[in-house]
């Protein structure tokens, strides 16, 4: 498998504070990944730097071997890296339909993702289309996000903590959209919480610590114990 | 019956502070900015349309089809080159850079046009005039309102019913995400801008045919413009024409009680209303 995306001695800065410290990530086209750890470990500032929110240097960051570390996020959006933001983040204003719709505005992002595949993975969008987007359950904000995303065809897609604050049936329901969004080509990275989620459908696992990759591999291969340290940074 | 007739009046006249207004409001609505430079922007406006009405030779209609594009690449460059680097969570910036341009742009027309009092001509369209009843109302006033509210129905539909008008409100809710899906919020703010400048151009024109202007009078009818924008409720474009005829109507009803009151009763029925209802009469949300 070729990479796809790879960071390499990725820093990010707040002001003063350093949230990354050298974070090393390979992501294969067509590969799931899991990024764990605990809050504050620099998860969501991992996502939002690979999406260009939090602008970098070039190099930090390659897509199919062409640095988008500098890129502003509506350009690494047209390069094909989409992120599901956490916290949903849908437009109030817009109506379900109209916020599916906004993920598509770039013309250059056409693909097999159209806004009846998108109802077709969850039908119950298609339904309240015309309904606000906050006016939908939580489980049900959380697919507009995901649709949102997936109507710019991403090659790679983001999903920072698309199962918190909902009913584990709910979790179900969203993971069970991730096969046909594999099919349809997309390569994923996943930041989740929740561990057992995180496991059950990753190829590989990275945990973050501080800032820090302090374990990386796959699911099967690691001891409980070691991906334990490497959560918490103590001996079990 | 004279009241009926003081009434219409001030319901047209309402309809030119609400095309001073429409652009105002658009911008406002989509970028939380005040443009303090509008009004002098819309004098620049009737300048250009003037110069090609006599360098050209053309009829002022006409001028204005040449003048609207014009003035959208200048509301373009304008938020491109400066605005753009003033937007952020503070909102000083573009206040003071926009009262900087204000000053800036009522200076170059004093440069270029001297401080001599001009009029865009309109021929005979000045004087002719029709009969509803007991009312004669003046055919350029009557164009005037039609022109408000076809203006602010063109507004409502790119807003609401095109890929420009979602874009629009998704980098108003929030920028930094629609960013992440790919909208460059820079660009859509030039737009907006751009047509805020298009319907600038509208204003200027009706404000040509009908009153005089020279380079100086552009704040007093940001004041007006502003007024209007409140009354109807910041981001509403519905109510920003509401809030351009309930100026234009207290400020005929004050002139016909005395002619001295006419602007004096403008401001005070904005700040009669700014007290019952300090969002507006339809403060965003209530489309």
């Amino acid at each position: 498998m070729s990479t796809l995306l790879e960071t390499s001695g990725l820093t990010a800065f707040y002001g003063d504070f350093q949230a990354l410290y050298g974070v090393d990530m390979t992501l294969a086209e067509g590969e799931t990944l899991a990024v764990i750890g605990a809050n504050g470990a620099g998860k969501s500032t991992l996502m939002r730097s690979i999406a260009g929110s939090v602008r970098q240097a070039p190099g930090m960051i390659r897509l199919n071997g062409a640095p988008i570390g500098h890129l502003s996020a509506d350009r690494v959006n047209g390069a094909g890296i989409t992120l599901v933001p956490e916290g949903r983040r849908l437009f109030p204003s817009l109506s379900v339909e109209e916020n599916l719709l906004i993920g598509g505005w770039r013309s250059d992002r056409a693909g097999p993702w159209t806004l009846e595949e998108v109802f077709g993975l969850f039908p119950v969008l298609k339904e309240r289309r015309a309904n606000p987007a906050l006016a939908l359950s939580g489980g049900q904000q959380q697919m507009v996000a995901i649709g949102r995303a997936l109507m710019s065809n991403p090659k790679v897609l983001l999903c920072d903590e698309i199962s918190l604050g909902l009913a584990p049936v709910v979790i179900r329901d969203i993971y069970a959209a991730v096969p046909s969004i594999l099919e349809r080509g997309a390569s994923l990275i996943i930041v989740e919480q929740n561990i057992e989620q995180a496991l059950g459908i990753a190829d590989r696992v990275y945990c973050l610590m501080e800032g820090r990759v302090t374990l990386e591999g796959r699911p099967g291969e690691i001891s409980r114990a070691a991906m334990h340290d490497a959560y918490f940074g103590v001996q079990a | 019956m004279i009241w009926v007739d003081t009434l219409v009046q001030g319901i047209l006249l309402g309809g030119l502070y609400a095309l001073f207004a429409a652009g105002l409001s658009l911008v406002f609505g989509i970028m939380r900015v005040v443009n303090l430079a509008h009004g002098d922007l819309i004098v620049m406006a009737a300048y250009l349309i003037l110069v090609l009405v006599t360098a050209l030779n053309l009829s002022p209609f006409v001028a204005l089809l040449l003048a609207a594009p014009l003035m959208f690449g200048v509301g373009w460059l304008l938020q491109q080159m400066v605005l753009n680097r003033t937007v952020g969570a503070d909102v000083l910036p573009p206040l003071l850079v926009t009262f900087g341009l204000s000053v800036v742009i009522q200076n170059a027309l004093l440069e270029g046009f001297n401080a001599d009092s001009r009029r865009i001509p309109a021929g005979s369209l000045e004087i002719a005039s029709f009969s509803v009843g007991p009312v004669t109302i003046g055919v350029m006033p009557a164009l005037t309102f039609a022109t408000a509210i076809l203006v602010t129905l063109a507004l409502q539909l790119i807003f609401y019913r095109t890929a420009l008008g979602r874009a629009f409100r998704a980098t108003s809710d929030d920028p930094d995400t629609a960013s992440l899906m790919g909208i460059r919020p820079g660009n859509i703010f030039a737009v907006a801008t751009g047509l805020g400048m298009v319907v600038a151009a509208i204003a200027a024109l009706y404000l040509g045919m009908r009153a005089n202007f020279d380079p100086t009078i552009g704040p007093a009818r940001l004041i007006y413009a502003f007024e209007a924008v409140i009354i109807g409720g910041m981001g509403s474009l519905w109510g920003t024409l509401i809030g351009g005829i309930v100026i234009g109507v207290a400020q005929t009803m004050g002139a016909a009680i005395n002619p001295e009151w006419q602007i004096l009763s403008g401001h005070l029925a904005f700040l009669v209303i700014l007290l019952v209802r300090p969002r507006g009469l339809f403060p965003a949300g209530g489309r």
